[in-house]
């Protein structure tokens, strides 16, 4: 069953081959056994995957099933939840249990899927590597020393350890292409505003978007069909029909590899197995060109300024009096001040530091200002570019998985692997990573970028890059 | 004021607005009530919540800018405001900021202080925004926090700088009429007293003729007219002293004491805070189209002024009349209704200013709170303009309305008190009484006029007034002649 894709589930689960209850158990049995060298999950709640595995069944045998009826889904802690606590692997969160269901949760609900629980992420989602997480690390399920990579390493992990077919991530500037490229599964970004954010809890708002995890782009598809479409509950959210795959041939199909990312800090290996993807593509009719986008060099600066300024003020309402555990001071200020000082960590402070300070008077004009100008500058250069080539191309990440604790000392550095992936953030454009070969047995990624609202056919061009490929397999847990 | 010296006065008003729910939540809004009663998780600023803005909100701050005559941008974006406070769930208030930024901005207000000319206050900004909640204090010493006003639309209205308000009166008089515009326009209810409408004046001096101003002190908790009038009046003569003993004035916010009459300091403003102002990316920039702006501009209601112009010149009332019936909302809109139904207007004016008046004075209770309906005094006037009953039948009947709440016309027929206008009825009165009073009634005949009044209350004694009195004087003189 762990290789089973959600469709094939659910075409399974339709034919009566197996119950959703039994999909549920083997799933959570596997979790159970596995998880430990892995540490994807931050909460399961068996009880509760099993009344919805069973509400599911009923649906299934009266006919009323939704698209989702029966598949077993795995959410990042972000995502507000009633029945599991929502923590942003944070401890100002510790057992915060949300008094409403994200959006995205709703129409989970509403399309039958069976949520097995919460997975590890980043604190708040600051980070690439999910090691600033407050509960633990996450092992890359292909090699167990390496990070899966961040902030949604959790149910990246999860999905490619075959703990569930698919899950939910967000993505502010990379947060599920990358740790999808490093654990060797699709990774989609939708379109800004095309999944509602309404539950999802903010870490930068402009930059912020729900993504999904399957093991093959279809599966992504599946889930981003089920959760996208228009929610008034949020103001951001445009109105439109929900994402859905849109066939497009390879033939004719023009790729665009920007020039800058030639002779940037792309590990060769990397390179190497990304150029003969791009190859076997070529063969398939489509055609790569090399492109111009100068501020794709501004994009790590613009985002580290935009960013950490949004979550300086997202941020403020963790004082410990509304909801969360409470670090008792001196009145009000020192109670603020113990709450968010000893249950905040440090990557989380830092960018809540940095980002006050580009805000601040006297600042504001040369940093944050200074941020959504080339902001504005580099999505009217992409722009430009899609009216040349169909997709923008390049690796996901500039390098494959990367050892825990390998860039403790360096911060800067893992910042410095967002290159690729964050431009499709500032310019709110969709975004897909897929795999595309393995260099030294670790997973390398391929990253599209499309025009605004180019989501289904983005979905149909990557499926149709997947076939192209083959199958990319799974690692072996045992 | 002390001589030698003038002041400079900034008014900063908040006005939450009449909406049925919040800002950027479905909570009502409402006063009193069990602390958090009306809170959801998006007022209390919960994790992943998003504000969806109320348009009604919205439109409310567009009229009063249009009828505060500003500008209204074609966009017009909300910003966050960067604070700790515990009465503040965010850490931020969504607000607006920037000088061409808000929803109106660059106005005027025509204020009449008693006995002067009109003066136009220039209006800085209009902006919207959200309230925040209320600490309280418990009676074992502990503290906590209200959020039922969290979230609630507030109005922002900032007079420009250089202040145009040179003393106390006239910010009083500004106030007023602000106030009675914002009734008019229908997007408050103006209650000073339940916070519904909160003044924060600034205030400076500076010595006559000096060409730099004096530094300002903020005044707070000034919950009625009277008090921003006394308190400015405090204020500024509390910094005259100062300056006269050579002390400096302090850059503070003072707060307001109501029953010892003095203001007390609150806290100093030595550093300006930074509010780390930005554009709020959870809210598409409202856009304002000149047609959108234009469909409101025709829409807005009578102003108090263009209504005072209006019932002295089409409807001929004296200035007096007119000011009594624009100056209070409940009246003008009473008078509004009734006037409505068709009615002649100095007849009604005169009813409602003199007897309705008296009654209401007398009982201490309020137009709205009575008994009476614009429809009972059209009701009352229309039948005193017919004839159907005279000014002694209609006092009767107003009275009657005024305790039982029964229409005028109701009690008239109920207790048989038409006018008699019968001719052959009031015949025979008229001969009856000439027969009874003959001495009179040769006085009459041999030229002395006044008697006749006599002759005629003979008549209307005896139909206990019923009697239309311009037809028994007429029959009168015909029998006699
Ligand atoms: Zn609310």
């Amino acid at each position: 069953m762990t290789g089973w894709t959600a469709r094939e589930t659910a075409a399974a689960l339709r034919r009566r081959e197996v119950s959703a209850v039994e999909v549920a158990e083997f799933f959570l049995d596997r979790i159970q056994r596995l998880d430990l060298q892995i540490g994807a999950f931050l909460a399961v709640s068996r009880e509760w995957a099993l009344q919805q595995a069973e509400l599911a069944q009923k649906t299934i045998d009266d006919g009323s099933a939704g698209p989702l009826s029966g598949i077993p889904v795995a959410l990042k802690d972000n995502l507000t939840t009633r029945e599991i606590p929502t923590t942003c692997g944070s401890r100002i969160l510790e057992g915060h249990r949300p008094v409403y269901d994200a959006h995205v949760v709703e129409r989970l609900a509403q399309a039958g899927a069976v949520i097995l629980g919460k997975t590890n992420l980043d604190e708040f989602a600051m980070g690439g590597s999910t090691e600033s997480s407050a509960y633990g690390v996450t092992r890359n399920p292909w090699d167990t020393d390496r990070s899966p990579g961040g902030s949604s390493g959790g149910s990246a992990a999860a999905v490619a350890a075959g703990f569930c077919p698919v899950a939910l991530g967000s993505d502010t500037g990379g947060s599920v292409r990358q740790p999808a490229a490093l654990c060797g599964v699709v990774g989609f970004k939708p379109t800004y505003g095309r999944v509602s954010r309404r539950g999802l809890v903010a870490f930068a708002s402009s930059l912020d978007q729900v993504g999904m995890f399957g093991r093959t782009v279809e599966d992504a598809a599946f889930l981003a069909e089920a959760v996208s479409g228009h929610d008034p509950g949020d103001s951001t959210s445009i109105p439109f029909e929900p994402v859905s795959l849109e066939p497009v041939p390879l033939k004719g199909v023009r790729l665009g590899f920007p020039k800058q990312l030639r002779d940037s800090a792309i590990d060769p290996d990397v390179a190497r197995v990304v150029d003969a993807a791009l190859a076997s593509l070529r063969k398939e009719g489509a055609s790569v060109v090399e492109i111009d986008l100068p501020s794709i060099e501004l994009g790590v600066s613009t985002y580290y300024v935009i960013a950490p300024a949004e979550a300086s003020s997202n941020l403020a309402r963790y004082d410990g009096i509304r909801f969360g555990p409470r670090v008792d001071g001196d009145g009000h200020v020192g109670t603020v001040a113990s709450t968010r000082g000893k249950l905040f960590g440090h990557e989380v402070k830092m960018r809540m530091i940095l980002g006050t300070y580009v805000l601040s008077a006297g600042y504001y004009d040369a940093y944050y200002h200074r941020a959504l100008q080339v902001r504005g500058m580099m999505a009217a250069e992409f722009e430009k570019v899609f009216q040349e080539v169909d997709w923008v191309v390049s690796p996901t990440s500039p390098r494959t998985a990367f050892r825990l604790g390998e860039f403790a000392d360096d911060p800067l550095a893992l910042k410095a692997m967002d290159l690729c992936t964050v431009p499709a953030n500032l310019g709110g454009f969709p975004s897909l990573s897929l795999p595309c070969g393995a260099s030294d047995g670790l997973p390398v990624g391929l990253l599209l970028t499309g025009p605004a609202m180019s989501d289904g056919r983005l979905l149909g061009t990557a499926h149709s890059i997947e076939s192209a490929l083959g199958p990319f397999p799974a690692p072996d847990l045992g | 004021m002390g001589s030698g010296y003038e002041a400079s006065v900034g008014m900063e008003v908040h006005v939450e607005l009449a909406t049925k729910t919040k800002m950027f939540c479905r909570c009502p809004t409402g006063f009193g009530g069990e602390p958090n009663t009306r809170v959801c998780p998006v007022c209390l600023g919960h994790p992943g919540t998003l504000p969806v803005p109320n348009r009604e909100a919205v439109e409310m701050v567009v009229k009063t800018a249009l009828a505060l005559n500003c500008q209204v941008p074609t966009d017009s974006v909300f910003h966050r405001k960067n604070y700790f406070y515990p009465d503040l769930p965010k850490g931020y208030q969504v607000s607006q900021y920037g000088e061409t930024n808000p929803i109106g901005y660059h106005g005027w207000l025509e204020i009449r202080p008693k006995g002067r000319e009109p003066k136009r206050v220039k209006i800085r900004r209009v902006h919207l925004e959200e309230d925040t909640g209320k600490l309280i204090h418990t009676a074992e010493g502990g503290s906590g926090v209200d959020y039922n006003r969290a979230g609630v639309p507030l109005m922002e209205i900032v007079t420009d700088f250089p202040p145009d308000i040179t003393d106390p009166e006239e910010a009083k008089e500004y106030l007023v009429q602000l106030r009675l515009l914002l009734l008019y326009l229908g997007v408050t209810d103006g209650k000073m007293e339940e916070g519904s409408l909160r003044c924060e004046p600034n205030i400076s001096v500076r010595p006559l003729g000096a060409a730099t101003y004096g530094t300002k002190t903020e005044l707070k908790n000034l919950n009625s007219f009277k008090s921003v009038q006394l308190g400015i009046e405090y204020e500024v003569g509390r910094q005259i002293q100062a300056l006269e003993r050579g002390e400096a004035v302090l850059q503070e916010t003072r707060g307001w004491n109501e029953s010892t009459l003095i203001s007390y300091p609150m806290r100093t403003k030595e550093t300006e805070s930074d509010y780390r102002y930005f554009a709020c990316p959870d809210l598409a920039p409202m856009r304002f189209t000149a047609e959108t702006v234009e469909r409101v501009r025709e829409d807005l209601p009578e102003s108090p002024r263009a209504r005072f112009d209006r019932y002295r010149r089409d409807l001929g009332l004296s200035d007096y009349d007119a000011g009594v019936l624009t100056s209070e909302i409940e009246w003008a809109e009473f008078f509004e209704s009734a006037l409505g139904q068709g009615v002649d207007p100095k007849l009604l004016c005169n009813w409602l200013t003199g007897d309705t008046a008296r009654m209401l004075n007398e009982s201490g209770l309020a137009i709205r709170d009575s008994q009476l309906t614009p429809s009972h005094l059209a009701d009352l006037v229309r039948m005193i303009e017919s004839g159907e009953i005279n000014s002694k039948v209609a006092k009767e009947v107003l009275e009657e309305a005024f305790k039982s709440g029964a229409m005028p016309s109701e009690t008239v027929r109920s207790q048989g008190l038409a006018q008699i206008s019968d001719d052959g009825f009031i015949v025979e009165e008229v001969a009856r009484v000439i027969a009874e009073n003959p001495g009179p009634s040769e006085q009459f005949r041999s030229g002395k006029e006044q008697v006749i009044g006599f002759l005629v209350g003979q008549v209307m004694k005896a139909t206990q007034g019923r009697a239309n009195p311009a037809k028994v004087q007429e029959e009168m003189r015909r029998q006699l002649g």
